[in-house]
């Protein structure tokens, strides 16, 4: 089982990256209350985008999992795993999960 | 640079063009390459792969961390009456001028990161020709043409441009097929009647990815005034 910290890690890491390129007051907390997309959001859609890749880019990279997050499931789900920071770090968990037992 | 469909015909042209330009090229095909210079990395894959294709960019992410052109080369062709097309026929062209292209298109503008980049797809002549007897092809092609304009507004706020070229025949294995009668009824439509030339396409490929062209995306140029 992957260690939700470690995953959690890897998120707020992706988000130094993006925030390098941000303006303060656009920038994203790492907290994992932190809003994704939608009313209280701090960041637009392309950040997003960003930070989602620069996610797959280290599970790779410090895990060697290939990911893709934006999978059929996570766009159809009615809680989308995007809304929040910690929305993202379950999905992750729970699809690195399944990648590991297949 | 990664090129698609690169061992063979328009590709191959492309990836010796710009190796000699100085870019590290890696293309990829299902067979080998026998392109031998230095600055060229070939993978064996099936551009419908998305796998594959996502352990293929990883690789290039890893060796150069960032993609500045990315030509999406690959396809096949059929001609048949619509009467004579088989569905398997239908789905491969899908597949492999379509889907690879969205599914390349996709994973390579993630490499670009941000700053610039340049997305160059092939079409064809046969779209705006409307050819019978490549109901399936031209159609797959036409995917493409508006996958391009689309990816254009969805990448510029990434400074990525997404352009497309779409030659006349030119003398490759794609076109073996056809017989000499039917390709001089084709030349016969364009505004220049003589076959396309690698370096007509690669004419093309430059213009799209210099720098000055970060102004130019969403465009469709046909080659032979068609």
């Amino acid at each position: 089982m992957i260690d939700e910290n470690v995953i959690r890690d890897i998120i707020f890491d992706a988000v130094d990256e993006i925030n390098q390129g941000l303006e303060a007051d656009e920038r994203l907390e790492k907290t994992e209350e932190a809003i994704l997309y939608g009313k209280g959001s701090r960041i637009d859609s392309l950040s997003l985008v960003n930070l989602i890749v620069a996610v797959e880019e280290r599970l790779q990279d410090k895990l060697e999992v290939s990911v893709n997050l934006a999978d059929e499931r996570a766009m159809s789900q009615e809680r989308s795993p995007f809304k929040t920071l910690g929305r993202l770090k379950n999905y992750t968990v729970a699809l690195i999960a399944e990648i590991l037992n297949e | 640079m990664v090129i698609t469909g690169s061992s063979r015909g328009i590709g191959r042209h492309l990836a010796e063009r710009f190796t000699d330009q100085g870019f590290h090229v890696y293309g990829c095909s299902r067979s080998g390459s026998e392109l031998t210079v230095k600055d060229y990395t070939h993978f064996r894959l099936d551009v419908t792969d998305e796998e594959a294709v996502r352990a293929m960019l990883t690789s290039v992410r890893k060796r150069e961390e960032r993609l500045d052109v990315l030509i999406n080369n690959a396809g096949c062709a059929s001609m048949n009456h619509a009467l004579l097309t088989p569905l398997k026929t239908i789905q491969r062209l899908m597949d492999v001028n379509y889907t690879a292209t969205f599914l390349f298109s996709r994973e390579g503008v993630k490499l670009m990161k941000r700053d610039s980049g340049r997305i160059v797809n092939l079409v064809s002549v046969a779209v705006p020709l409307k050819l019978e007897g490549e109901a399936a092809y031209a159609s797959s092609k036409a995917a493409v043409i508006t996958l391009t304009q689309i990816l254009a507004r969805e990448f510029a706020d990434m400074n990525v441009t997404v352009n497309a070229i779409g030659p006349t025949p030119v003398d490759t294995d794609l076109i073996s097929g056809v017989s000499r009668e039917k390709l001089q009824k084709l030349l016969d439509r364009q505004a220049i009647k003589r076959m396309g030339r690698f370096e007509d396409v690669s004419n093309v490929v430059d213009f799209f990815i210099r720098p000055e062209s970060d102004f130019i995306t969403g465009q469709v140029i046909y080659l032979g005034g068609v």
